[in-house]
């Protein structure tokens, strides 16, 4: 059907040449069905040209890590008290990741003020024990956690520890911590962070010089983005 | 307190719900090695559970550092690394590129920032810091540390010009000058002497080394003169060490 449709235009067409040639100037006339007919097919059969456009959807990266906490923390000599925190972290690969935290707590009076009624060593403003700390993490020992017969969530345990410095009793200090902790994750981008740690500061508070030890335990959930 | 938190956690849970809520578009890749191995979780660790096989097409979901969340045409999901998927073929039918931040990258930055501690005079210092690349050799820099001594406290906050001789060396050394000021804090415990704040210049020299990725290690040693009161000035030593990362 096409090709008879082709014959006859092309007829069609070189006949309307050899009139219209005929009218125009002689050396013309020898030249021009050669490309006259070389054209016609392009105008029949449209060449597709244009380049088909490839969309490249960007792929979603999720390396960072931000989250917030809340738990118990021991500050030596000061109470057991409820402690809360935000926490920020790059994974930089499968095992190795950077965090940035702040966290706060309030601390109780310590068993000596309270027994000999004497005045209070801290005002309420002191009392507070705000810390902020830059950490690198390593996961280890990645798994999953079968919660029933069908669902799992894959999880991993990392060690951690970082340096960073601890507002408390009027000053700052410089304060070393390490830990580890357990992430569960609840879905590609939510997790469950469980993480135990040790904030460790030299301090004279008391009196006399010592190193503190002050041990935190927490629940966090995170989101990665 | 722990109320703000709850709420700030609830919206951020109802964001990311919404965001995960609207379909999107994926990049779809023609499996081109003998087969693909889908990992159960984004680390070497987890378990290969499902193979893709030349051919086959899959789409890439996501991406966790190194490693990427795929779903096959049978809809099966798992994670693939790197190596493996930049053996596979795009929508062209061209080997798959995979942007990646790299020695490249590292030389025309424009931002970096990063976090250092060390040692000023004796007291314990963490510093922050802040730059921007003028040239490939030149920069500026604001820096602001904490310092953490037995008997005083305090900050310092600099502005900073910074020169890199050979920028494309991995390990790469700088010289660095500037001013700004410094607070003093005495500690509580002690007898309470006056805070002070006192203007400071510097010289120092480091070195910056490119680790991988976006992360750069830093070590530098700046010498301070403060310019107390005083009838003298002081001069203090200080060095340091962290990481930084560009952007």
């Amino acid at each position: 059907m096409e090709n008879r449709f082709r014959i006859l235009f092309l007829t069609a067409i070189a006949a309307v040449t050899m009139l219209s040639s005929g009218c125009s100037s002689l050396p013309f006339f020898g030249k021009a069905p050669d490309t006259e007919v070389a054209e016609a097919p392009e105008q029949v059969i449209e060449p597709e040209v244009e380049r088909r456009e490839i969309k490249k959807p960007k792929i979603d990266t999720e390396d960072f890590e931000i989250g917030a906490y809340g738990g118990l923390m021991s500050v030596e000599d000061f109470g057991v008290n409820t402690v809360v925190g935000a926490t920020l972290a790059y994974h930089f690969s499968e095992s190795l990741f950077v965090e940035a935290a702040y966290g706060q707590t309030d601390t109780e009076e310590t068993s000596f003020e309270l027994l000999s009624g004497a005045a209070e060593l801290l005002t309420d403003d002191e009392r507070q024990f705000r810390y902020y700390n830059a950490s690198v993490g390593w996961n280890i020992f990645p798994g999953e956690t079968f919660v029933t017969r069908n669902r799992s969530f894959n999880q991993s345990f990392y060690l951690i520890g970082g340096l960073g410095s601890t507002e408390f009793g009027g000053d700052d200090l410089f304060t070393i911590n390490f830990g580890a902790g357990y992430r569960l994750l609840i879905n590609d981008v939510f997790a469950m962070r469980i993480d135990f740690r040790d904030h460790v500061f030299d301090t004279d508070l008391l009196g006399e010089a010592k190193t503190a030890h002050n041990l935190a335990a927490h629940l966090g959930f995170t989101f990665f983005f | 307190m722990i109320v703000r938190l709850w709420t700030i956690g609830i919206t951020i849970l109802l964001a990311a719900c919404m965001s995960n809520a609207h379909a999107r578009e994926y990049r779809v890749v023609e499996v081109a090695d003998p087969y693909l191995e889908l990992h159960t979780g984004a680390a070497k660790g987890y378990p290969i559970t499902n193979v893709v096989e030349r051919g086959e097409k899959v789409e890439i979901i996501r991406r966790k550092t190194e490693w990427f969340k795929v779903r096959t045409e049978r809809g099966d999901e798992g994670w693939v690394n790197i190596s493996q998927l930049e053996l596979t073929l795009d929508e062209a039918g061209e080997l798959l590129e995979i942007e990646s931040v790299g020695r490249d990258e590292f030389l025309t930055r424009r931002w970096e920032a990063g976090i250092l501690t060390g040692d000023f005079s004796g007291a314990d210092t963490v510093s922050l810091y802040g730059g921007y690349s003028i040239s490939r050799n030149l920069s500026v820099e604001l820096w602001a540390s904490q310092l953490l001594g037995n008997f005083s406290t305090g900050w310092i906050g600099t502005a900073n010009v910074v020169h890199e001789t050979w920028p494309e060396w991995r390990v790469s050394p700088y010289f660095t000058m500037g001013t700004g000021v410094i607070r003093t804090e005495p500690k509580s415990t002690l007898v309470s002497t006056p805070d002070r704040t006192d203007q400071v210049a510097l010289v120092g020299a480091g070195v910056r080394a490119y680790i991988t990725r976006r992360f750069v290690l830093r070590g530098e040693y700046k010498s301070y003169v403060v310019l107390t009161s005083r009838d003298e000035n002081e001069e203090v030593e200080e060095w340091k060490i962290g990481f930084g990362f560009f952007f």
